[in-house]
């Protein structure tokens, strides 16, 4: 038998519920392989193994008494974005000191309901702004993959749930909890070579996990398979009133749709995202993508997205305007850091200054900005606009076509040093991914080949609201197709 | 005759439009669960979505948009099916999230109107511009600790009204008749106690002045003013204040101002330079307010009587006129101790008995009618003791006095008293023929023509008997017996 952690989630699963393994064992493998690689990845900024044995000895009670559930003793690792009760959430920033939440956020909750085990609380670009890790306080994270011309050189493992998607990889966690606000599951899964899925926007409740840009932020789980991704969702998702922008919609098995195949779909190809001086790896890949689906029975067709170049400048107008109003909370009165001062004002001063990290300040002055009187208009509106109008090219894609297919990124994983001193370098690696926040939609990465150094490249599927069904029967296809079976150089129990 | 103010170069016209923050009356804040009673101790009512905490989302309280609406549709006010919520932002130490969600660009009610009863019986239609539900922040204490200051957040998220008027008011008597009528049907709709001494009705005071004839001049705000009597100095005060900067050559400049009630004077408190950037834009944690047409006829069908319709039907149907009709309905609770009494009885015998001896008994044992020890019932048992003939009017003062002191119904006290009016003719015949032979001169004048002293008699034998002979029978017996 491999290492318990190669196993794949639905394995690891299958094998708790024949007991070929309990769940103690399997989550003391895990444990054991975060104490190993966790010094250096830094995928985990805080880890919990005393809470994760209490779990992993009570899923085995259950198990025992025939009470497993989707996910009873599957050690998970938990984005440290979601509020969880009793256990440091950081959100990877100074700012909120040694906040221990006193509730538990809704789909950390019903990961619980269902049986999982936490093994920590994982790493993070600060308040989920950044695309390379690089902004948590906490440290960066090292992606578990190398370059072949270059082993040494540390990569960046994306963001903004770069730890999340290190940990799968590295195989530090069977899954793990990630959010989405403009790619920061998609672009770390793709440069991890894992699956990572941004639901529906409303699919997953919001109430616990911190705000960066409430109209645009979605969880979702990522994995090192599609159907694993599906598992996870399936716990995740569903209704909660104690989020009004929550979609009282029944949670389909997405699992099931992973088999569906993809036969007589029609599969839209859309020709903006054929960007200029993208790397011919990136179109081969893509090409070779629309292949394996047609392979399979897909119909391919040609569609047009005719706004996706405002997308990006509108993404940074939307979030930042409400991550500005969102982070407001963070003034040292109630809880967190506070840096006392002479009088209230010089205490939100200090407090925020020491507090956040250069990248959160400059996403803050931009959303204040924007925000403006005399600016409002010119920005906050427009941008609303132009929303209206992404959303609408997606409506209309979805009368020709039932999920279209893209890159999930412009490159793959680059060096820690590179892009960092060029922020507007930076956010272009959200330029095929902040679509689907800005519409709402659901869309899937998937690993599907390695470029010329070694390193994993994903390709993303997007889909109609509400239907991940689809958007995961795609992914599983690709999936099959490319039989992906690389790697990363660091991994437990290599 | 207009309201002006006469200025040393002449009169002045004032102008006046009133923002009013009301309380909304519900068990729980506008998004979250936390109860809302007045007086708890500090910090005891107050869940992580009032206090800011990370990850916490507004939902939204279905009562408090049903109090919004009730009160829309006692203003005769459109409703909005659709309206939406924005956050206005800014630091504050009691504003926990940072931003207070409030309804900037659209309202969930529109425009209305509502009338208002003035001193000379006149009447006068004000506008109102919108109401729109909003957070109240939580509250500042800086008189705790020599150097830091407490906060206590019950009241964060608590919901409020804002109602804003029309500049429709010109004189301070109109603007404390506007407050009165706005609380009046308040109380009525059950949407807000309207206790302005527990901060549950504040208004904000915008005042500019005019030349009669003239357009608009700047304005200024009076911020939290907490009662009506304030309000109208308030408007008095800042309306001299301006007459003066313009007559000086000077220019009102825009600012908020607070009223100092000690000095009777207002004092700026921030100008338009300083004002912030609330940087509004739509709660992106909440969908727009989406009303159905029918949600809003139902809860227009059981609104309460309101006070317009009740002071018409008080005149129409009972007879009562326009004055008393308006002093009755002004409290809900007076109107109903009102209908209680004049139920099955002559209603305007029980309009005067509570508008005269029975407020001033009120008044006397410092007393309201909430805890009047003159209950509605007993109050209308003395009604029926005068209406049979028991009490004459001034034995039922008596007991009325009596009523006030012991709270005991007026049959128990004329009993104990013996206050009982004397209608047995013999009883009375034989006082009067002791009267008249106390008094035989005065009778002899009497019937040489003398007509005026029959007062006299009256008075003696009413005397004679303690004042409880019937008078009508006192009277007529006297006629007979002195020819």
């Amino acid at each position: 038998m491999t290492s318990a952690t190669d196993l794949t989630l639905a394995g690891a699963r299958g094998a708790l519920a024949r007991r070929e393994i309990s769940a103690v064992e399997l989550t003391r493998t895990f444990i054991g392989a975060v104490e190993a690689l966790n010094p250096r990845l830094n995928a985990y900024i805080t880890v919990t193994p005393d809470l994760a044995l209490r779990q992993a000895e009570a899923a085995d009670a259950a198990l025992g008494r025939g009470e497993g559930r989707a996910l009873t003793g599957i050690p998970l690792a938990i984005k440290d974005l979601f509020c969880t009760a009793g256990t440091r959430t950081t959100a990877a920033s100074r700012i909120l000191g040694n906040f221990v939440p006193p509730y538990e956020s809704t789909v950390s909750g019903n990961l619980l309901r269902d049986g999982a085990v936490f093994l920590g609380k994982a790493n993070l670009d600060e308040f989920a702004m950044g695309s390379s890790n690089a902004t948590s306080a906490f440290g960066g994270v090292e992606n578990p993959w190398k370059r072949r011309d270059a082993p040494e050189a540390v990569l960046v493992p994306g963001g903004s749930s770069g730890g999340s998607a290190a940990a799968v990889a590295a195989r530090l966690a069977l899954g793990a909890t990630a959010t989405d606000t403009g790619g920061s599951i998609r672009q770390p899964a793709a440069f991890c070579g894992i699956a990572g899925i941004k639901p529906t926007y409303g699919r997953c409740s919001r109430f616990g996990v911190v705000a960066f840009a409430s109209s645009l932020d979605q969880a979702g789980p990522v994995a090192r398979t599609v159907e694993d991704c599906a598992i996870l969702l399936g716990s995740m998702a569903g209704f909660d009133p104690k989020d009004s922008t929550s979609a009282d919609m029944p949670v389909p098995d997405f699992a099931a749709a992973c088999a569906r195949g993809v036969k007589g779909l029609r599969i839209g190809i859309p020709r903006e995202y054929r960007l200029d001086g993208m790397p011919a790896e990136i179109e081969a890949l893509w090409r070779q993508g629309m292949d394996w689906l047609k392979a399979e029975g897909a119909e391919l067709v040609d569609i047009s997205l005719p706004h996706t170049r405002y997308a990006l400048p509108t993404y940074y107008i939307v979030a930042p305007a409400e991550a500005s109003s969102n982070l407001a909370r963070y003034d040292g009165v109630r809880f967190g850091l506070r840096e006392d001062g002479e009088d209230l004002r010089d205490l939100y001063e200090r407090t925020r200054a020491a507090g956040f990290g250069d990248e959160v300040k400059r996403r803050i002055l931009i959303g204040t900005y924007v925000l403006s009187a005399g600016y409002y208009d010119a920005y906050y509106v427009k941008a609303q606009q132009v929303r209206t109008l992404i959303k609408r090219d997606f409506d209309q894609a979805w009368e020709r076509v039932d999920a279209i297919l893209t890159p999930a990124t412009p490159s793959a994983a680059f060096g820690r040093d590179d892009k960092q001193d060029d922020p507007v370098a930076m956010y272009l690696n959200d330029v095929f991914t902040v679509t689907a926040n800005l519409a709402g939609i659901p869309g899937l990465s998937v690993p599907a080949g390695l470029d010329a150094k070694g390193l994993p490249l994903g390709l993303q599927v997007l889909g109609r609201p509400f239907d991940e069904e689809t958007v995961f029967a795609v992914g599983a296809a690709l999936e099959r197709a490319a039989g992906f079976d690389a790697v990363p150089a660091v991994r437990a129990g290599a | 005759m207009s309201y002006t103010l006469e200025g040393a170069s002449g009169a002045w016209e004032v102008v006046i439009g009133l923002e009013v923050h009301a309380q909304v009356t519900s068990q729980a804040k506008l998004f979250s669960g936390a109860a809302t009673e007045f007086g708890a101790e500090p910090n005891s009512q107050v869940s992580f979505i009032d206090a800011g905490f990370p990850g916490m989302l507004p939902v939204i309280n279905r009562e408090c948009v049903a109090q919004a609406v009730r009160t829309g549709l006692g203003l005769n006010a459109q409703i909005n099916l659709w309206s939406r919520f924005d956050r206005k932002n800014y630091f504050y130490a009691d504003l926990p999230q940072g931003y207070q969600i409030s309804q900037y660009q659209y309202p969930v009610v529109g425009q209305g109107v509502i009338e208002i009863q003035l001193g000379d019986g006149s009447t006068k239609q004000i506008g109102i511009t919108r109401l729109h539900l909003e957070q109240d922040a939580g509250k500042s204490l800086h008189d705790q600790h020599p150097s830091k200051s407490f906060i206590d957040l019950n009241r964060s998220g608590v919901a409020l009204m804002e109602i804003v008027s029309e500049p429709d008011m010109r004189s301070p008597e109109e603007a404390g008749a506007y407050l009165t009528k706005l609380r009046q049907i308040l109380r009525y709709l059950g949407t807000c106690d309207g206790n302005m001494e527990q901060g549950s009705l504040r208004a904000d005071v915008n005042v500019s002045v005019r030349r009669p004839g003239e357009g608009f001049r700047t304005r200024c705000e009076v911020k939290n003013v907490n009662s009506i009597r304030f309000v109208m100095q308030a408007v008095e005060a800042e309306a001299r204040r301006q007459i003066e900067v313009w007559e000086d050559g000077g220019e009102v400049v825009q600012e908020t101002r607070l009223f100092d009630t000690q000095r009777g004077v207002t004092r700026s408190m921030r100008s338009k330079e300083d004002a912030h950037d609330y940087r509004y834009f739509p709660d992106p944690d909440l969908p727009p307010l989406v009303l159905e047409q029918a949600w809003v006829d139902g809860l227009k069908a059981a609104l309460p009587e309101l006070p317009d319709a009740r002071r018409a039907r008080y005149v129409g149907d009972f007879g009562l006129t326009p004055y008393d009709a308006h002093v009755l309905t002004l409290e809900k609770e007076t109107a109903a101790f009102y209908e209680a009494v004049a139920k099955g009885r002559d209603p305007k015998m029980a309009a005067n008995w509570i508008t005269g001896d029975f407020f001033a008994g009120l008044n006397r044992t410092g007393h309201g009618i909430g805890d009047s020890p003159v209950s509605a019932e007993n109050l209308g048992g003395l009604l029926d003791l005068i209406k049979d003939g028991t009490l004459s009017g001034k034995l039922a003062k008596e007991v009325l006095e009596a009523m006030f002191e012991t709270g005991k119904p007026p049959a128990v006290l004329v009993e104990e008293r013996g206050l009982k009016q004397v209608t047995d003719t013999g009883a009375i015949e034989a006082v009067i023929e002791q009267v008249m032979a106390a008094n035989a001169g005065k009778v002899e004048e009497y019937r040489s023509g003398k007509d005026k002293l029959f007062g006299f008699f009256v008075g003696q034998t009413m005397k004679a008997m303690q004042g409880k002979g019937n008078p009508a029978l006192v009277n007529e017996l006297l006629k007979k017996k002195l020819g």
